[in-house]
Order: structure tokens, then C-alpha cells, then sequence
């Protein structure tokens, strides 16, 4: 039964915040609150943007963002608005806070140890660069096989 | 009767395969080679059983077998027969089935071609693929057969969801699972190479062919999916940094890091015990895959066949597996040889890197996928982790990959020459420039991220050019003896220029695509305009359609530009009564590289005066998207066919499996 309730939600959740009924006259406007959908949750969709979703909910929300910078907040304030509703969960770009240090963090810590770990790598063999005879010959092979 | 025949060869993989591994282990250990030998036949057996268990789920299938749960479930007698042979696959069953034959395939292929391996570490490697197939094949048995009966046998099937009633994820699952389940026997050859206490050039080298002919399968898996996703959804999107996406992602991923680390391995003998790694890795992530995708822990808009209970027992079984792989791993890896040494600047550097940048990409995605459940667990706050994170965090990752690929191939190893390397990239990296600065002159609406995007593709194919001139002297020598040495170039070499080559094409579409994608919605009556772009639409009319298993109001739009007829889309919005969906389905014009997009929406306004919400999507270069992987996978069949590689084997492991 899950399954289908998954299935109907895709099929309902389809891109509709371009539905003319919906857009505000100001473009400039408008284009705010298009890029602004894209960082906003659909809450009842299979993780999908309100700029995706086609769900009833997703339209209010739609609705809500649009109401919100007609009446001139910022984006800033627009999004502090929805958080303050529905929570984080509403954001699909999460906030640079402590609590999502790791997932912020992590990747970019992975880079940088990789790279100590290679340079201390470097470091410690340098002293013994010098081929060995076994080296040499199989250099000669390699050598051999590249050129073919 | 054909049920039970399913049933019962199901079950006798399961023995062969632990047969398999009994026998191979002990033999192992007597060092008996009739010991040995029964056990490779084992696993020649246990193919043919899962081939068996296979075949006759898909008669059940073919011939609407509805005394079969499975079939019910996921068939329809009305279906066409190409949906019918999908539906074997289509639900959790059928795909653990399609999963295990895929694994006994490529044990059974280990076993009976690849004759010149050493034979202790052959004889290791089928042990483990007959391991991990008496695990998977006492899960499919016992927590999920597609063999279950019913006693009361309904007239009529509840039919494949209407969203998989397609001709590219009907193949989508079973060139994925011969990618995810490949991998297997990398993971293999990593637990024989830790058993053996030996991982040295040749090992490298055996390895590397299986890793390619996974990560081929992988690439056009991954691609149908998305290009399913492009047009069946029905907004145009192809990525959607979906969990299901990014499970398919993460072990591509790994596979490609692996790729390039085996060649340091193969080639220097150095970084053996990270390949080692990376090739337990690979594995791991494609059952995480399988977990995340089948145990319903994450939502997804691609989540088809899910079932939560099964879900711990899946978990369960990735952690054995990896636990233990990486048990013996942290383990046996410090025995193993440390290798040669390198100089900062030299091609070990350079696939070092790219192996540093792979891994945190990797960690990217995964974090992404994984980190708003560990911040449930823990902290009870929900999160979400959607698109803009990715664009902020692995974005800039694989840009600084891309920055350095087309420098690698054209490095030498242990030391190379800084300056030379600056030359040979001069032209490259000054047309590639030029080439960013006329695009953000001259392309209107100005987009500052994708021109920087269209630069870094033409960088990427400059590069990959670059690299094949460097290779066959073209400006050096004489041009018949430049296209001497073209022709008699390894076919790996050409596989390499193809891979790179494809990644910048790809990269050149999606830029396109992202940055200058129209969009237009209006809801139209008939004889009703809409403008998207320099294309001008006219919804000439609508009738309804009966489809086999669906209903359908099909519209007709003149597409036009400049007063010229282009094309004719005909979208449908159609109905499935079994199933009680509706779906639409899109209609493409392939117009030179680029896509009109337009989708039929509901009907609206009174009975009388009906308008239809008609959205239209102009996709400038799209199909370099899908087209991109296509030319990387053809470089990975074009490596995989090359002599050095003892192509024989990887190939038909392909298609058996």
C-alpha cells in the first residue's frame, strides 16, 4: 500500500509553480520568489522543492512566499518566517549552524587530510629515491610497453 | 507447476553456492586442486539454478500468471509484453532475483574464463562470490520470494505502476544492477588479495577490467535513470540529488577512484593498500545502495519498491559483509608492501589527488544522503539536505578535479616536468578562456557560473584532445607517420580520451541546460498561443485516447519558429483505472542538440469552454547530458576490449549478467 502511496505522491508532486493563476505582475519580484522555491521543502512530497511540487500543500506554501515579497520582505526574512513555522526541515539548503558543522565541514576535511597524508607521505620516503635493480628493470619494461 | 520449478532452483543456488564456498575454502587450505575445481563447478551450477529460478518468474510473468503474488502485484494482464518481461524486475523480489543472478553471473564468469589468474587467488575469489551469494540468496529464499502463492487467485493483476511503464527503465534496472553487483567481484579480489597477503601489479591489472566493465554498466545505468527522470516526471529536471540517485551515485563514485588508483597500482605498485580500500568500498556502496533504495528509510520521488521490514535484514546483511570485509582489512592491510616513491608533481600525484577529490565528493553525497537521519537520531530535529547543498559542496569539488584531469594523463611518472606540462596546456587552457569570456559576452540572459561551466567543459574536451595530439606527436612528426602512430595506439588509451572526452561533453550540456533553460506555462484553449524562447506554440487540439491499460486526452501543438512548422509535439495526459493514476507523458523534439519540452496538464474551466495548463520547457543542449555518459561508457567498453586488459573476460562477464 506504501508503495502506491509513494507512486500517487510523484505523480501529484509535479512541477507547477510556473501555473499562471499563481504569478505575481512585478518579474523582478517573481524571479525572487522562483529562485526563493527552489530552497523550499515541499513538506508532503517524496523530497521535492515547492518550485517541483504540484501538491496542495506545496501551492499554499507557493502562495505564502509569494504573499510574503509582494508585501517587500527579504528573502532573509521570507525564509526566518518559514522556519519559524514549519522548523529547518522547511529549508533544503541547511544552516552553517554548529549542529551541521559535520555536514558542512566533513567534505572539505576529507580534502585537506588527504593531502597532509600525502605530503607526510612525500616526506618520509624522499630519503630513498634512489632506484633499486628491480625498479630499474621494471621501469625498462614499462618503458617498452608504453612505447608499443 | 513452473512456480514451484522457480522456487525449488532458487533454493538449489543457495546450497550450490555454499557448496561453492565450502569447497573452494577447504580446497584452498588442503591445496587440492579436484577440491578446487568441484567448487568452481559449483558455481557454474549456481548460475544456472539462479538462471533457472530467473527464467521462470518471467514466464509467470509473460503468461499473467496470477496464482503468483508477485505477479499480481506487479502485473497486468493488458500490459504489452515488453512491460510484462519489466515487471520480473520491477518489485522487491523480482529485483533481489535479478540482483543474485547478476552475482552468481559474474562468480560463475571468474570461475569458468579467467583461467590465467594465479590460482590461489582464483580460488579465493570464487569462495567469497559464493559467500556473498549464499548470503543474498538466503535472503531472496527465505524474506523474499517472488514464488509466494496465493489461494485465492484473482482474474486480473494490479498492474506495474504506470510511471515504470517505460521503454528506458524497463533496461534501467537490469544495466544498474550488472554495475552495482560487478562491483562484487572487485570486492572479492580485494578479500582474496588481503586472505593471500599479496597485492602487487598483476593483482592491479586483474582487477582492473572487472572494475571497468561494473563502472560501464554503472555509467548507462545511472543515465537512463536520469534521462527516465528528464521525461517521465515531467518538469524537465534530470538530477535531483534524490537519496535513490545518490545511491547509485556514491558506488560510481568509488568505482571511478578505483579505476585510477589501480592504474598506481599496476603501474608503480604504490597505493595498494588504499586500492585495496576503495575496492571494499565499491561494494559497500552499492549495498548501501540497495538498503537505502529497498528498506524505505529515506523518501524519495523514485522509491518504487519499498517494504521497511525487509529493511533491517538488508542492513544486517550489509553490515556482515562490509563489517567483515573491512575487519580483515584493518587487519592484513599493514603487511601489505608499501610502495614506490613519487615526486610532488608527477601522474602518482596527480591520480592521488583525484582520488582525494573523489573520496570527499563521495563523502559529500553521502553525508548529504545520510546526515538528516543521523541529526533525527540524535538530536530529534528534522533537516533537510537538498540541491543547494550539493551545489555549494560537491560542486566545487568536482570543478577542482576537473581543473586538474586534463593535466594528469599528460604527467610522467615518478617526476615530471612542470614547465612542459604548462606548454603542452597553453593552447587548451587559453582557448578554453576565450571561449568563457565569449559566451558571457555574447549569450543573453548573462550567466556568470554556467560561462565559467562552458569554460571548464571546453577545458575538459581541449584537454582530452591535447593529450592524444601529445601522444601521437602530431605537430612534431610528419602527418602519415602521426596517423601511423593514431592507429596503432592501445585501445585503453583511446577508452581514456573517450572517458574524459565524455565528461566534458557532458558538462558542456548540462552548463547549457542549467543556465539558459526557458520556461513557459499558460492555460490554453483550443487554438490558444504560448511563446517559449524564439519557438511559438499553438495547441491545435485535443482527443481522448484509449491506450491499452489507460485513457488518455492526447494534445496537438504546432510548434513554429519564425512562421516556419518545426515540429509537432503530441503530450498525453493519460489515466490508468487499475491503478487509479494519472500520468502525463511529455513530448520531446530533438531540435540539433537541444530539446522543446512540452507537457500537457490538467483540464480546467467549465465543460463547455475547457482550457488545458500546457507547460513548455526550451532545454538548450540536453541531450550532451545524456549523451556525455554514453561516449564514457563507450570508452570504458573500448578499454575493456583492449588485449592488455585480457579483455575476453570482463566482456562477457557483461553480458551474461
Amino acid at each position: 500500500m506504501r508503495r502506491w502511496l509513494a507512486a500517487l505522491a510523484a505523480v501529484l508532486c509535479m512541477a507547477a509553480a510556473a501555473d499562471p493563476t499563481e504569478r505575481l505582475t512585478d518579474p523582478n519580484q517573481e524571479a525572487r520568489a522562483r529562485a526563493l522555491f527552489a530552497e523550499i521543502r515541499c513538506l508532503v512530497c517524496q523530497n521535492e522543492s515547492i518550485d517541483d511540487s504540484q501538491a496542495d500543500l506545496a501551492g499554499d506554501l507557493r502562495r505564502l512566499v509569494r504573499d510574503e515579497i509582494a508585501a517587500g520582505r527579504t528573502d532573509t526574512q521570507v525564509r526566518a518566517y518559514l522556519v519559524s513555522r514549519y522548523g529547518e526541515f522547511v529549508l533544503l539548503k541547511p544552516s552553517m549552524s554548529w549542529g551541521n558543522l559535520a555536514l558542512w565541514g566533513a567534505p572539505f576535511a576529507v580534502v585537506v587530510f588527504g593531502i597532509c597524508l600525502m605530503i607526510l607521505h612525500q616526506r618520509r620516503r624522499i630519503g630513498s629515491s634512489e632506484l633499486s635493480p628491480e625498479e630499474t628493470a621494471r621501469l625498462a619494461q614499462l618503458a617498452k610497453e608504453d612505447a608499443r | 507447476m513452473i512456480a514451484e520449478l522457480g522456487a525449488f532452483a532458487l533454493v538449489l543456488a543457495l546450497c550450490l553456492a555454499v557448496i561453492q564456498a565450502g569447497l573452494c575454502g577447504l580446497g584452498r587450505w588442503r591445496r587440492s586442486v579436484i577440491l578446487v575445481g568441484a567448487g568452481e563447478g559449483a558455481a557454474l551450477a549456481s548460475f544456472v539454478a539462479v538462471a533457472i529460478a530467473f527464467a521462470a518468474l518471467m514466464t509467470a510473468f509473460i503468461t499473467s500468471d496470477f496464482s503468483l503474488a508477485n505477479v499480481v502485484a506487479n502485473s497486468h494482464s493488458e500490459k504489452p509484453l515488453l512491460y510484462r518481461i519489466a515487471g520480473t524486475w520491477g518489485s522487491h523480489e523480482g529485483s533481489m532475483l535479478l540482483w543474485c543472478l547478476a552475482l552468481t553471473g559474474f562468480g560463475a564468469c571468474v570461475a569458468g574464463l579467467a583461467s590465467d589468474l594465479p590460482r590461489g587467488l582464483k580460488t579465493m575469489v570464487v569462495m567469497t562470490q559464493g559467500l556473498l551469494g549464499t548470503v543474498f540468496l538466503a535472503y531472496t529464499a527465505f524474506a523474499s520470494s517472488p514464488f509466494v502463492r496465493l489461494t485465492d487467485i484473482p482474474v486480473e493483476g494490479r498492474s506495474l505502476n504506470p510511471l515504470l511503464q517505460d521503454p528506458a527503465l524497463a533496461v534501467h534496472p537490469p544495466f544498474l544492477y550488472a554495475g552495482y553487483v560487478g562491483l562484487s567481484v572487485v570486492f572479492s579480489f580485494a578479500v582474496a588479495a588481503l586472505v593471500e597477503g599479496r597485492v602487487d601489479a598483476a593483482w592491479a591489472r586483474w582487477v582492473r577490467p572487472w572494475t571497468l566493465a561494473a563502472w560501464s554498466f554503472l555509467t548507462v545505468g545511472i543515465m537512463l535513470g536520469s534521462f527516465w527522470a528528464y521525461y517521465e516526471l515531467g518538469w524537465g529536471g534530470w538530477w535531483f540529488w534524490d537519496p535513490v540517485e545518490n545511491a547509485s551515485f556514491m558506488p560510481w563514485l568509488i568505482a571511478t577512484a578505483l579505476l585510477h588508483s589501480a592504474i598506481v597500482t599496476e603501474k608503480r605498485g604504490a597505493l595498494a593498500a588504499w586500492t585495496v580500500f576503495l575496492a571494499l568500498a565499491a561494494f559497500t556502496f552499492s549495498m548501501l545502495g540497495a538498503f537505502l533504495v529497498r528498506s524505505g528509510v529515506l523518501t524519495s520521488v523514485h522509491a518504487f519498491a519499498v517494504d521497511p521490514t525487509r529493511g533491517v535484514l538488508l542492513l544486517g546483511i550489509l553490515g556482515v559483509t562490509a563489517g567483515s570485509g573491512f575487519a580483515l582489512f584493518a587487519w592484513r592491510a599493514p603487511t601489505l608492501a608499501p610502495g614506490g616513491v613519487f615526486a610532488p608533481i608527477s601522474r602518482e600525484s596527480a591520480l592521488v589527488l583525484n582520488n582525494i577529490l573523489l573520496a570527499a565528493a563521495t563523502m559529500t553525497v553521502l553525508l548529504g544522503t545520510l546526515y538528516p537521519l543521523i541529526r533525527e537520531a540524535f538530536s530529534g530535529e528534522a533537516i533537510s539536505v537538498g540541491p543547494p547543498y550539493f551545489n555549494l559542496t560537491f560542486v566545487p569539488l568536482i570543478g577542482a578535479l576537473m581543473i586538474l584531469l586534463p593535466a594528469g594523463p599528460l604527467l610522467a611518472w615518478k617526476r615530471a616536468d612542470a614547465k612542459g606540462l604548462l606548454q603542452r596546456l597553453t593552447v587548451a587552457a587559453s582557448l578554453a578562456i576565450v571561449l568563457g569570456i565569449l559566451a558571457l559576452a555574447l549569450i543573453t540572459p548573462r550567466k556568470v557560473m554556467a560561462c565559467v561551466g562552458l569554460a571548464m567543459a571546453a577545458w575538459l574536451i581541449l584537454g582530452a584532445l591535447t593529450e592524444l595530439a601529445t601522444r601521437i606527436k602530431v605537430f612534431q612528426v610528419p602527418l602519415a607517420e602521426a596517423w601511423r602512430r593514431l592507429i596503432s595506439l592501445p585501445r585503453g588509451s583511446f577508452g581514456m580520451t573517450l572517458a574524459h572526452l565524455g565528461l566534458g561533453v557532458f558538462v558542456l550540456g548540462a552548463c547549457f541546460e542549467t543556465g539558459w533553460k526557458l520556461e513557459a506555462a499558460e492555460a490554453l484553449a483550443i487554438g490558444g498561443k504560448l511563446d517559449v524562447g524564439a519557438y511559438h506554440l499553438v495547441l491545435a487540439d485535443v482527443k481522448g485516447v484509449d491506450g491499452p491499460n489507460y485513457d488518455a486526452e492526447r494534445g496537438r501543438i504546432i510548434a513554429s519558429k519564425d512562421g516556419r512548422q518545426v515540429c509537432v509535439p503530441q503530450p498525453e495526459r493519460r489515466f490508468y483505472p487499475a491503478g487509479g493514476q494519472t500520468t502525463s507523458e511529455v513530448a520531446i523534439c530533438t531540435l540539433g542538440l537541444s530539446h522543446l519540452y512540452v507537457v500537457l496538464g490538467e483540464r480546467r474551466g467549465t465543460a463547455d469552454q475547457p482550457v488545458w495548463l500546457v507547460r513548455a520547457y526550451w532545454n538548450p543542449w540536453a541531450l550532451l547530458i545524456f549523451g556525455g555518459p554514453v561516449i564514457m561508457a563507450l570508452g570504458g567498453v573500448l578499454s575493456l576490449s583492449d588485449r592488455r586488459l585480457r579483455l575476453a573476460v570482463g566482456r562477457r562477464a557483461g553480458t551474461s549478467a
